[in-house]
This record gives C-alpha cells, structure tokens and sequence, in this order.
C-alpha cells in the first residue's frame, strides 16, 4: 500500500514535470496581452483569458503575418522533405538490404554519417557548399538540408524493419507469376509501408523543429517556424501567437502519432 | 508417358564448389518424383534450377519439350512449395491463394471459383479470411500447396514441405499430398532428406550425393538393389562385405572369400548371387541388409536352396517390440540383425547376450555395388562410420581392404 502510495507520487512528479510546460503554452495562448510571459510572478498583471490570439491567427491579421508565413513554409518544406526522403531512403535501405558489396560498406556508411554529425557541422558545410556553387540560400536550399538529414532517418528505421523481411516471400511472387513491379507494389510495399511510414513521421518531427541547421541555409529574409520562433521570443509583443501556433502543432503532432500507432499496431497482428 | 522434365549435363557452382555437378535425369509426365539426399547433396539447388532463382553453370533444362534454362521464374510454368511455406503475411489465405490468378488478370468470378475449388481441395475453406499468423503450421502447409496448385502449373516443385511439422502431423500430411497428387494428376518434383517420406510417396527416387544423382529408381529398386554402398548405407542400413571371387559353381552363383571370415574353419567363402557376372579373382562390395538374416540357436533348417550358415557371438540386444536388433561377432566383424517376431515371441527359445547362435541368410539376399568401396573414392562415407544419416546403424564399414 505505502510502496503503490510512493510510486504514484513518483509517477505524478514526472508527469508533472514532463506535461505542465505543455500545459502552460495552452495556457498563454489563451492571455490578451503578450508584453509580459511570468503574469502569474511578481510584476505580472493577470487580465484574464480571451480568444484573442486564436482569432488574429486564425484571421490571419497583419502583426502576425510574418509568423504565419514561417509557420506555412515550415509546413510546406517539412511535407516535401518527408515524402522526398521517403522515396530515396526506402530504394536506399531496399539496395542496402538486398546486395552486399564493398560499395555498399561506403553507402552505410554515408547513409549513418549524418547521424552521429553535430547540426552544427552539417549547416556550416552545406552552407559553404551552396556558397561554393553560387545557389541563393532560399527555400530550396533550406529543402536539400533537411532530405539530407531526413534520408537517414528513413533509410534507418525502414533497415530494421527489413531484418525481419523474409526474402523468400520476393521469390514466392516470382514463382507465382509476378513481374518485379507486381511483386514491389502488392507484395514489398504493403508489408513494409509501416515502416516507411514510421520513417516518414520520424523525418516531418526532425523537419519540422530544426533550428540549427536550418539558420545556416536559410538565407535572409527567409524564416521557418522554429528559427522566426527562436528569433521573436526576446522582444516580441506577439508572443502569445507563437503559443497559439504551438498548440495547433502539438494538436497536429498528436493526430499524426496516434496514425503511426493505429499503424503499427496492426502491422504487430499481421507479423 | 513421354520425358516431361529433361536434365541435360547440368552444372552449378558456388564459387569453387560444385553444387550440381553434370545432373542428367529426366522425370515423365504425372510422376511423383523425389529428390533424396543428405543436406548440401545439391537436391534443394536442382529444384532452385527448375524454379528459376538460379542459372546453371553449363547444361540444359527442358520442360515439356521446351528449353526453359533462360527463362525468368515468372516465365515459367512450375510452381513451387517453399520450405518455411513463403506465405505473404499481409493477405488472407484467400489473397494467398488468389495471388497468382490476379497477376495473371485473370475474370473476378473465376478467381473465385478457382480460388474456392482449391480452399476445398485442401479443407481450408473456413479459413479463407485468415490472415497466415492465424492459422497453424499443417494448415500454412496446406495454404503453400494451393496457392501453388491453383495455378495449374505442369510441375510442382515441393521443397521439403513437411520439414517444419512435427512427427504426427507429418504424417498426416503425407497422406494428403499423396491424395492430392492422385486427385490433379501433375508432375510433383519431391525434395527431402528423409528417407521415409521419399520411400513412401514416389514413384521414382533420384538419390543424390556431393551433387552427382547416385541412383535413380523406384523406391524397392532403390532399398533392394542400391547401385553404390552411398545409397545402401543412406537408405535402410546395411551389412557391407568387401571380397573376392573365388569360384563359381554355378553359372548364377559365385563363392566369395571374405578376409573377415578368413580364420573361421570349415568356411570357404559366402555363397552370391552373382548377377554382376562377376569371374574368379573379381573384386566384389556385397551389401546385405540386417533384417535379410536369420538368427537362432539350433541350427537352422535348410530354408533356401542356397543358403550360407555361420556360428556367431550375440554382442548387443534391443528389444524394439515389433522387432529386435542383435548385434553379433563372427571373428573380429559387428554384424547387424533385425528379428521380425512373426510368432509368439515368448514361446521362441531365447537369445541373450552372448549366446552362441547361428546366422544364416539366402545367398539372394545379398546385393553386389557397383562401386568398389576403393579407400580414395571421395563418394563413400568414411571407412570408421557409414551412418551419415542413421545413428543406430552398427559400425562396420566396409570391414578392412585386403
């Protein structure tokens, strides 16, 4: 009884710990006026909540414009990035599975590389490789980053899923009359689509919250949600935005694991 | 009943090793084919040729005529029956089964009919909306032979189907691939290393050893008249005796001198059947199994009209029920006998352990190998232990060369 009483406690700390920041910021969404973030602490002026900010936002009003367009290309590169990195990271896992050769030691080895690379490296050297060729750093540079690193993830996830692929039900398909496009679209992607899918969701969270590496390759003037994020949060007045837009993509990120989870679990029953 | 199948001076190598090495058989049409050997003998790698995973080295394939040895898998029309079942683990056993008619586009309501005409065929057809997790191994079994079968294909290839049931099971399955065989009346290309299922189910036997095919015959030709001591030893145990012709009395029968029973007074040699037209001075390798011989204490009645008789010390006793297994001495060589009880065993005068008694066999139950048993033939087992395969075989090899 006292030994259930203590780990309870426990368990309520660390829930505590982990869920109330996330409270807050759905909490500070709800605050009209953005000029001071400790409200509740000495100096704060407490006025109450309103939908004030969820309205700007969703009205799209000209003080909030320019994190709306973060917010978008955010979303627009983080898409793009995942279903790129999905095509390239599954024929790179399906080749890295199926032949081995020295060639191939050197792919697994550039496909593990970015990996174990600090952020810092990868932004600093594609920069200066984008410099090198004379590429304006933009939204397309911004892109070819994050595929960079995103492939990995992808390539990654879906190899330890094919540790388990049984390559006799491939010959199975041939035997039974089956071309190799047949075979690849009824019979390997249906079984490996959650882990590519798995991959895939795994690439869009790394895409879609990446500061470091994003600051160095996007350029001026052009800004995704985090790195706009990082910049506003010492003297902005539009603060309680950047809340509101977090919840919509904490809400978001929610939708997409409980998919990933309705997935895998029913690629558990069918293993 | 034309050559439907037709190796022709195949090879295979992996690298330095010769898988299949020169292979020339062919199977005909409707016939129950196996494919016996130890593992690593090449059986698996020959039907992985006519299946099409691999392209031989040399030599060609034909399929009814038709010279397959470039087609792709997907081009030809066998089908096979993997080991582990291969089953596609995302569809229902009714997907499984459909597999191959819908690649081949083939009308909706005929996949059905198909389709549920096979699920019949192997009483699998209130499982057809099972995913393959949910059913068992002797129902994935079944699940493998009619999504093979569904496809009509002119050969069947099956590669060991049964390896991964157990004994029980096994059997029963048995039963059901040999009723099926019987009901679509193809060709099946049987590969296993189990001597009992190969016995028990094929028309023709093709036993294979380092990738040469040793033998190709029905199974009593097989266990009664094996070609060479490889095939009697893997097949059934046996008794091998190395000797030499010494006369021939009779135009049938030879006397062979065996140096193992050389110190044994009052024998001059065991009485053969030679129909290897063997003459005097003739090296011969006489296989003779242990259940061909007779043992007991009086001395035996003449049974046979030529019949070798010789006194021999109980070494070993097994009482199995059905049957027992004596090992006996005569001079310095094991002996293996098995005992069938066809009386009462109770009321026969017992044989114990180191009985003096008498062994006698017919001098047509001996079988003469075309091999030598030469010490340097790479295809014999070692001269120490014959038993590759069965453990409860007595150590005597080929006895020692003169």
């Amino acid at each position: 009884m006292r030994k259930s009483f203590l780990s309870f406690s426990l368990l309520g700390l660390v829930m505590l710990f982990l869920y109330v920041p996330i409270i807050l910021i759905f909490a500070y969404g709800f605050v009209p006026n953005g000029v001071s973030m400790s409200f509740f602490g000495p100096g704060g002026h407490f006025q109450g909540f309103s939908g004030r900010w969820y309205g700007l936002v969703f009205s799209g009003h000209h003080s909030v414009r320019a994190l709306l367009q973060s917010f978008w290309l955010s979303l627009r590169i983080a898409t793009l990035a995942t279903l790129v990195s999905c095509v390239i990271g599954t024929t790179s896992a399906l080749a890295l599975h199926r032949w081995r050769s020295r060639l191939q030691t050197v792919h697994y080895g550039l496909v593990y590389t970015p990996l174990i690379m600090p952020d810092i490296l990868i932004g600093i050297s594609l920069l200066m490789l984008f410099v090198a060729c004379g590429v304006d750093c933009g939204f397309w540079t911004i892109l070819i980053a994050h595929v960079t690193f995103c492939v990995s993830y992808v390539t990654m996830t879906l190899l330890a899923r094919l540790q388990d692929f049984d390559d006799r039900i491939i010959e199975a398909a041939y035997d039974l009359g089956a071309g190799p496009w047949y075979t690849f679209f009824k019979v390997e992607l249906p079984i490996l689509l959650p882990g590519i899918v798995a991959g895939g969701l795994l690439a869009f969270t790394l895409s879609i919250d990446d500061v470091v590496i994003t600051s160095f390759v996007n350029g001026a003037g052009t800004n995704t949600f985090p790195t706009y994020v990082s910049s506003m949060t010492k003297h902005s007045r539009n603060l309680p935005a950047v809340f509101v837009l977090s919840t919509l993509m904490l809400l978001f990120t929610g939708v997409l694991a409980g998919v990933s989870k309705l997935l895998t679990g029913k690629s558990t029953r069918q293993a | 009943m034309g050559e439907f199948l037709e190796f022709q001076g195949v090879t295979k190598r992996f690298g330095s090793v010769r898988a299949v090495n020169n292979v020339s058989f062919s199977v005909k049409r409707g016939e129950f084919f196996s494919l016996l050997g130890p593992s690593g003998c090449g059986k698996t790698t020959l039907l992985r040729l006519i299946a099409g995973f691999e392209q031989p080295d040399a030599g060609r394939i034909l399929l009814d005529g038709q010279d397959i040895t470039q087609l792709p898998p997907n081009h030809r029309n066998v089908n096979t029956v993997f080991q582990n079942y291969a089953l596609f683990p995302h569809m229902t056993v009714f997907e499984n089964i459909a597999f191959g008619l819908r690649g081949a586009r083939r009308p909706k309501d005929e996949i059905e009919h198909e389709v549920h005409a096979m699920l019949k065929l192997v009483q699998m057809e209130d499982k057809a909306e099972h995913l393959p997790s949910q059913i068992s191994g002797g129902q994935k079994q079944r699940v493998a032979s009619a999504r093979a079968l569904v496809n009509k294909p002119s050969d069947l290839l099956l590669d060991e189907p049964l390896a991964a049931l157990d004994l029980k099971l096994r059997q029963r399955m048995l039963l059901e691939l040999d009723l099926i065989h019987d009901q679509v009346g193809i060709t099946f290309l049987y590969v296993t290393h189990d001597q009992g299922e190969a016995m028990s189910l094929s028309d023709r036997i093709a036993v294979m050893h380092s990738g040469v095919c040793e033998q190709i015959a029905t199974p009593a030709e097989v266990y009664e008249a094996p070609k060479t001591s490889f095939v009697a030893s893997f097949i059934g145990d046996t008794n091998f005796f190395d000797g030499i012709v010494a006369s021939a009395p009779e135009d049938d029968y030879c006397i062979v001198e065996i140096p193992d029973f050389a110190d044994i007074e009052g024998f001059n040699g065991v009485l053969c059947y030679n129909d290897k037209k063997k003459t005097v001075g003739d090296h011969v390798n006489l296989s003779i199994r242990p259940e061909k011989f007779g043992i007991s204490i009086d001395p035996p009645k003449r049974q046979f009209a030529h019949m070798n008789a010789l006194r021999a010390k109980v070494e070993d006793i097994i009482y199995t029920g059905n049957h027992t297994n004596y090992w006996v001495s005569v001079g310095e060589r094991r002996i293996a006998v098995y005992q069938q009880h066809a009386g009462y065993l109770l009321d026969e005068k017992p044989i114990r352990w180191g009985d003096e008694v008498w062994l006698y066999w017919n001098a047509d139950s001996g079988y003469m190998l075309d091999d030598d048993a030469a010490p340097d033939d790479p295809l014999l087992p070692p001269k120490t232990s014959s038993a590759p395969a069965s453990p409860s075989r007595a150590d005597d090899a080929e006895g020692t060369a003169p």
